[in-house]
């Protein structure tokens, strides 16, 4: 108890800056639907204050509340005291993780797959191999699949099915020069794009082309991370940083690009702040140089109309991935990226940044709440009458996939580069 | 520790999803926004429905269990700060807008209902709720009656009070009391209506609510002057109220609290000006744009240095950005925010904003002052760090001087966020102490074993 007060006060000044306003009730995704102060951020900062002065013994209690969070980012968008409520919390989850230990099936996951990447990728090309003996299709144009027989990982999901060949199979390695931009750019893949979605990197690629932008994307890249921290594991995470990191190291690039929110933020966000002092400057230095695709494509590289004159004959709604938007700022360009593609037109949906309620493993874990969240994103998808969903993340397209398919609706998910380099395809 | 046999006997009320006792939870429902010291209670209770809230109330009677009802939390006076080993109900699981009456112009609310939410249900009906707490995206309409909530507009709508037509509230034995109506006038037996706003829940425990309704203002027109000293400022508010004129809004933002906005959200604000005004009038057109340029007029005239005139939505929602976001902003510059709300009668603006002025430099404080000058409600906000024990016990006597003054000039202690627990050693001298006796003996009357939130607004004896 002693012991975790003394951790806990690394935390001290940053605790101290919550003035219990209590405006974090109105963004709160998980709390919108509780009600539970237990569930919103006061309340968690308020229980880590209070493990920090002793004030009641109940780590486990805390723990498992303070994972009861989707890391959305939403409340820190929103702090009229500017807590950085993702950094604390994350910094929480390692303290409380290092004193009371990751549960087994964490550690086996994490410490045995995801630390190593070369494990990881094997293990899941046989995942893809054998997902067919026990999924179905479920629907045809969202492109889900659920389960043939009960299963307690999967229960009464619509998932997005594994790809048939992961990416880095398909491009283990590129080296492309920069075009006619005389930008080159360096790709950092993330693993469900990897392996779920390679569809986007390769839609990413055709369009980082079409810009005359190189690309330089090495072989063996690893997670970016965050599955691990967000469980507490600050050793896997560190691991993975300096795989990544002397990965990337090797390339000559002017930015990283990533299609995926989450890593954009993790990259750009975490790394520095939960690096150790080895590793802090050069996660630093390339965490300032890296961008979402969409920023990229938009502000730098000046991805345009693409001027063919087609009439908009589909509509398309945008969902803001929280790690683009309340991370990052990132919201007009992948709208922008949205009008390239001619033949669309965009129609927002009611709060188009209202989390999606995924969250990673806060699906696993609370997938009652999760499908709650997610089912009031779906109504708001489907009130545009949109044909099509675009977002910046891979895992919001799981989620609204998996939400719309089991609505029965037949609106097609994608990623905003998709449409461009579908259009450019034709 | 509440017994377990006890405890059953609640979760056979609201159900066994909707009663906690896990350490951690309790300590989630020990404070409020206020800066007072938290005290967990032994059960949170989370009612469905109005029935299951009436036999929770008389559940804590017949155990003599202390009981506070909360509804967002965001109280300002410690009023929702439990009492040890007591029983908290969470009212966010009654949050039905249950009518909303067009011809009549009324509306019928649970307590739990989200303030933000029903007045844009009711705008959206081109209808209007006025009463607009700084906390109103999270506050419920029972914590708002509760504490008679104010807001920007009270100088010219009122304030929460003058909007509360009838309500229903369990009494302490869970009897089900009915007063006020739909009606606009009502004459029948006593005004407990009037008795039950602002009571903090000491008397009994709102079920439903009748809130009135108004048109919703046709126009709308925001402006913003510059002055180069706060007497100026100050003496503007006194004489555009002196001009008969009523803006919907008039609120005051000092030097530093302009800095600090500033800092902040990169507005483009004068940091240079020792004072602003940010004026909205609403209403018909033609009244509001004659009184806008009386307004103008009139500033220049008292010495603003420049005015500044909103010429349409987005830099109208410009101004008032700059005034939401100053509680933030002097938030982020220290670990401490006290936030006051003594309010004098409103022609004694300019001696109370002196009066603050002197009381920061005598006890060395940081103290921001801006709020609602048009209706007499200024937030001195002391800004402090309470790991500093000296700096604490100067800001205690600051806080003493602050309430002093308001009262020498004919004021109250709260304009807007209750007695709660942090003003209650405080209430005799504003009334007398034939005051307090009168009002315990009326909670004694109606709470015999002082269980309905024990400790607020009467303090508790030492």
């Amino acid at each position: 108890m002693e012991e975790l007060a003394r951790l806990m006060r690394e935390l001290e000044d940053q605790l101290v800056v919550c003035m219990k306003c209590g405006m974090c009730q109105a963004v709160c995704p998980v709390f919108d639907q509780t009600g539970r102060e237990a569930d919103v951020a006061r309340g968690k900062l308020a229980l880590l204050g209070g493990l920090m002065e002793s004030m009641f013994d109940d780590p486990e209690g805390v723990n498992q509340r303070l994972n009861k969070c989707l890391l959305c980012g939403s409340c820190t968008a929103n702090c009229p005291s500017g807590v950085n409520v993702q950094e604390i919390f994350l910094k929480a989850r390692a303290i409380l993780t290092g004193y009371m230990g990751l549960s087994p099936a964490k550690r086996l996951i994490l410490k045995g797959m995801l630390a190593n990447p070369k494990i990881f990728d094997r293990l899941t090309e046989w995942g893809a191999r054998f997902q067919k003996l026990f999924a179905r299709p479920a629907n045809e144009i969202v492109g889900t699949s659920c389960a043939r027989v009960m299963s307690p990982l999967i229960q009464d999901r619509h998932f997005r099915p594994l790809a048939r060949v992961p990416f880095h199979k398909q491009v283990p390695f590129l080296d492309k020069p920069a075009g006619r931009s005389g930008l080159k750019v360096a790709l950092f893949t993330g693993c469900l794009i990897d392996k779920m979605f390679p569809k986007i990197a390769h839609a990413t690629i055709k369009v980082l082309d079409y810009c005359g932008v190189g690309v330089y994307s090495p072989e063996g890249q690893g997670c970016c991370g965050i599955p691990a921290l967000s469980s507490g594991d600050l050793p896997t995470f560190r691991k993975l940083l300096a795989h990544n990191l002397a990965l990337f190291a090797a390339g000559e690039f002017d930015y990283l690009v990533t299609s995926c929110a989450t890593c954009t933020s993790t990259i750009h966000e975490v790394w520095p702040t939960m690096a150790d002092d080895k590793s802090r400057s050069a996660a630093s230095r390339l965490a300032d140089r890296t961008m979402d695709i969409n920023q990229f494509l938009v502000n730098i590289a000046g991805l345009r109309p693409l001027g063919k004159t087609e009439p908009c004959i589909r509509t398309v709604t945008y969902h803001d991935p929280c790690h683009l938007k309340k991370s990052l700022h990132v919201f007009r360009e992948p709208r922008a990226v949205i009008e390239a593609a001619p033949g669309y037109r965009l129609k927002e949906m009611v709060e188009p940044d209202w989390c999606c309620g995924m969250g990673g493993s806060f699906n696993l874990q609370y997938y009652d709440i999760s499908k709650s969240i997610g089912g009031k994103k779906a109504a708001h998808i489907q009130e545009t009458g949109a044909d099509v969903v675009a977002t910046g993340c891979p895992a919001c397209m799981i989620q609204i996939s998996d939400m719309l398919s089991r609505a029965g609706a037949t609106i097609a998910v994608r990623h905003p580069v998709e449409l461009v380099a579908e259009a450019l395809e034709k | 520790m509440i017994a377990k046999s006890i405890v059953q006997q609640f979760k056979t009320i609201v159900g066994q999803d909707n009663a906690w006792t896990d350490a951690a939870d309790l300590h989630t429902y020990a404070y409020d926004a206020a800066v007072v010291d938290p005290v967990p209670p032994g059960l949170i209770v989370r009612p469905t429905t109005a029935e299951a809230l009436g036999q929770a109330v008389r559940l804590c009677n017949e155990n003599g269990l202390p009981l506070t009802v909360r509804g967002a939390g965001t109280n300002l006076s410690g009023g929702t700060v439990p009492f040890e080993n007591g029983v908290v109900i969470v009212t966010n699981g009654m949050k039905s807008i249950i009518e909303i009456n067009e011809a009549d112009m009324y509306a019928v609310v649970q307590p739990g209902v989200v303030t933000a939410k029903l007045a844009a249900a009711v705008e959206a009906k081109d209808l209007f709720y006025p009463p607009d707490p700084g906390s109103q995206a999270v506050s419920t309409i029972g914590g708002n009656v509760a504490e008679n909530a104010g807001g920007l507009r009270g100088l010219k709508y009122g304030v929460t009070r003058d909007y509360v037509m009838g309500l229903s509230f369990f009494d302490v034995e869970g009897n089900l009391i009915k007063s006020g109506s739909r009606t606009v006038k009502c004459a029948t037996g006593y005004n407990l209506t009037g008795l039950m706003v602002g009571s903090e829940g000491t008397l009994g425990v709102f079920a439903e609510i009748i809130l009135k309704l108004i048109p919703l203002p046709a126009h709308r027109k925001a402006m913003m002057a510059v002055f180069e000293s706060l007497e100026k400022a100050s003496e503007t508010v006194a004489a555009i109220i002196a001009e008969r004129i009523v803006p919907a809004t008039l609120e005051f933002l000092d030097n530093f609290t302009i800095r600090a906005v500033e800092d902040f959200s990169k507005a483009g604000l004068p940091v240079d000006a020792a004072a602003m005004l940010l004026v909205e009038l609403d209403g018909h057109r033609a009244q509001v744009e004659e009184d806008a340029a009386r307004v103008e007029a009139l500033c220049l005239s008292m010495g603003a240095t420049s005015i500044h005139v909103a010429q349409d939505a987005a830099e109208r929602d410009r101004v008032w950005a700059a005034r939401r976001a100053a509680l933030s902003a002097l938030a982020q510059r220290k670990p401490t925010l006290v936030l006051e709300d003594a309010t004098v009668p409103r022609s004694r603006i300019p001696d109370m904003v002196a009066a603050i002025q002197a009381i920061a430099r005598r006890y060395d404080l940081t103290i921001g002052t801006f709020g609602h000058a048009g209706d007499g409600n200024l937030h001195p906000t002391i800004l402090t760090d309470k790991r500093d024990t000296k700096e604490w016990e100067r800001v205690e006597k600051a806080i003493d001087d602050i309430f002093d003054e308001a009262l020498k000039m004919g004021g109250t202690l709260s304009g807007e966020h209750g007695t709660g627990t942090a003003k209650s050693r405080y209430l005799e001298k504003e009334t007398s102490a034939g005051t307090i006796l009168f009002s315990s003996r009326i909670k004694r009357a109606m709470d015999p074993k002082n269980i309905l939130n024990p400790g607020k607004i009467i303090a508790a004896k030492a």
